[in-house]
């Protein structure tokens, strides 16, 4: 999936607590490790820990004036399958673009509660993170999945990013272990 | 822009928040004092600068006070006793600060105050708009906006400049989450360059200057207060060019020009817009959509919105047949604070015959985005094609 416009927008749904912000800023950051133009900040409402969340990212070749919240997402990133119940989660999203979800269900039972004739990619980022570091940090692990479906950044530039911004905080050996899970999430079908 | 070969530009692209911008421009500057107290949208900067101050990169004596009448009354000493000074707040702690606000620009003190600009109580509201700082414009504050990240780190070292060269305090204001929030790219400059054009602060009087006793802050009767506030309005009516010379100095350094206001597409437009903060970034993309389709509509920002450069902007609105002002802010029971201020443009225009103040344009008036209320590209589109008749961008 290329960009199929200037600028490529993507919303990440999660729950408050989950990390999509830190997702979307660890893509932004590698996306200006490559010299585009990056946006990204939260939909401002209550931070409350477990309450739904929006947050958007725009990533452009040229500078990026607006400040308008993105109405016409090309990628959805959903970090938490309880969310498709309450929220319209492919509102903007027409057939050819996708929907990234962190889920144990098959694509075509998600298809089957949201009605979307887009590209559904589910990923067990919950798993492969358990598996992997120990804990869940499904939004890092999920960073693999969205870079290989979007190829908006290169996977070198998100580890590159992530070191910079982990290592020091989580020690080195935490850090590569994440560093596998996000490479396990990129490779996986 | 290409930056100014004279001075080294490393490669500092970056993308960070507005409030992490303010920070970080705090840091290169490094003031001596910085009273703070926490308040949202802006605990970003102070929290960004109290990190700087733990891992040692900067030798700020940074005072944690109880509120922010302290915090402003503190910055109010420690600039009067010499050192430079600066703080932060939003919202009710700016309206809490008022009444030392006054007192800081009083005592003509160089204090610099980044605001992340939010609502007011009540109804309580955490989010953006212009109801903190346009309750402070007559405090005899220096006022200038930011639409971005890049213009909060810029305009954050010119409020410095400035600040200390006209001898008055500075607000430099962002819009709280819209900017203060969102991560964009930005170029930072090298902190030696900083330094150099900000220079070593010498106030010309200070309290522990022993050698050249002064008073600060005294109770002046009846036949001395009103030369005083004479004084500091004739003070104030210098900043205009002050901000200008500064503005010029600094796009030596970085490449990047400012001015009292910027003119998108105004040249040739029979409608203008006239707003201020970062909702300009959304009306510049819709201002291309529109001449696109031939329109003649433009754009102006406004960046100093005190002093207010009236002359300036007739000038700049002298071509224009519709005019329509976005205010993110009420003055309940007058006009919109910024409406008020094109409408007083407006009156320094000379009608042709008469020699009386020119009416023939059309005017609008539509207030937005209070609370945080978010604005899209399209409404603004309608806005410009005079679809939208209402008041309010609800």
């Amino acid at each position: 999936m290329k960009y199929h416009k200037d600028t490529m927008e993507i919303i990440f749904f999660a729950r408050g607590g989950q990390g999509a912000k830190t997702a979307a800023e660890i893509i932004a950051q590698a996306a200006v490790l490559e010299g585009n133009f990056v946006q990204t900040f939260p939909n401002f409402g209550p931070e409350r820990s477990g309450a739904p969340t929006k947050t958007y990212l725009r990533i452009s070749n040229k500078a990026i004036r607006t400040k308008e919240p993105v109405v016409d997402p090309d990628v959805v990133v959903v970090l938490d399958d309880t969310l498709l119940d309450s929220q319209k989660v492919t509102e903007g999203l027409d057939k050819n673009e996708a929907l990234i979800i962190n889920s144990t269900k098959h694509p075509h039972e998600i298809r089957d509660i949201i009605r979307f004739d887009g590209k559904i990619h589910a990923v067990d980022a919950n798993g492969i993170s358990m598996a992997i570091v120990g804990q869940p940090r499904p939004n890092t692990v999920i960073l693999g999945k969205i870079i290989k479906v979007t190829e908006v950044v290169k996977l070198e530039s998100i580890l590159e990013e992530f070191r910079k911004i982990f290592e020091d905080k989580i020690g080195k050996e935490n850090c590569e272990k994440n560093i596998l899970a996000i490479e396990k999430a990129y490779d996986v079908v | 822009m290409i930056p100014n070969t004279k001075y080294k530009i490393p490669n500092t692209r970056r993308a960070l928040t507005g409030g992490y911008a303010a920070a970080y421009a705090l840091k290169q500057i490094e003031p001596d004092v910085m009273p703070v107290y926490p308040i949202t949208p802006q605990t970003p900067i102070i929290e960004t600068y109290a990190k700087f101050v733990a891992d040692g990169e900067v030798e700020t004596e940074m005072i944690e006070v109880e509120s922010e009448h302290s915090a402003m009354s503190a910055a109010i000493g420690a600039s009067a006793a010499g050192a430079r000074t600066v703080t932060a707040t939003s919202s009710q702690g700016l309206a809490y600060m008022h009444e030392m606000l006054y007192i800081a620009s009083g005592m003509r003190l160089p204090i610099l105050m980044v605001v992340a600009a939010r609502a007011l109580s009540a109804p309580l509201s955490i989010h953006g708009d212009h109801s903190d700082v346009m309750g402070s414009r007559d405090s005899g504050w220096i006022q200038i906006f930011c639409e971005n990240p890049q213009e909060v780190y810029d305009k954050t070292i010119i409020g410095m400049k400035l600040a200390e060269r006209v001898g008055l305090p500075v607000m430099v204001i962002m819009d709280g989450f819209n900017t203060s929030h969102s991560v964009e790219n930005l170029e930072i400059l090298d902190a030696e360059i900083v330094k150099k054009f900000i220079g070593d602060y010498l106030p010309e009087h200070s309290l522990l200057d022993i050698e050249n006793p002064v008073t600060y802050g005294p109770v002046a009767l009846q036949e001395s207060y009103f030369e005083f506030k004479i004084d500091q309005e004739l003070a104030t009516e210098k900043v205009t060019e002050e901000y200008r010379k500064v503005t010029e100095e600094y796009e030596k350094i970085s490449g990047r020009k400012y001015g009292l206001f910027e003119e998108y597409n105004v040249k040739d437009a029979e409608k203008v817009l006239v707003l201020i903060g970062s909702v300009a970034g959304t009306a510049k993309d819709a201002v291309d959509e529109l001449k696109k389709r031939n329109m003649k509509v433009g754009l102006i920002k406004i960046e100093l919105f005190r002093p207010f450069p009236f002359a300036e902007i007739a000038g700049a609105l002298k071509k224009a047949k519709e005019i329509i002002v976005m205010d993110r802010a009420q003055s309940i029971g007058s006009h919109p604070p910024l409406y008020s201020e094109i409408i007083n443009s407006l009156y320094q225009i000379p009608a042709s015959s008469a020699g009386g103040p020119d009416t023939k344009y059309q005017i609008q008036s539509i207030v937005y985005g209070l609370g945080g209320r978010d604005v899209f590209k399209k409404q603004i589109e309608q806005i410009l094609g005079g679809k939208f008749k209402e008041k309010y961008l609800q």
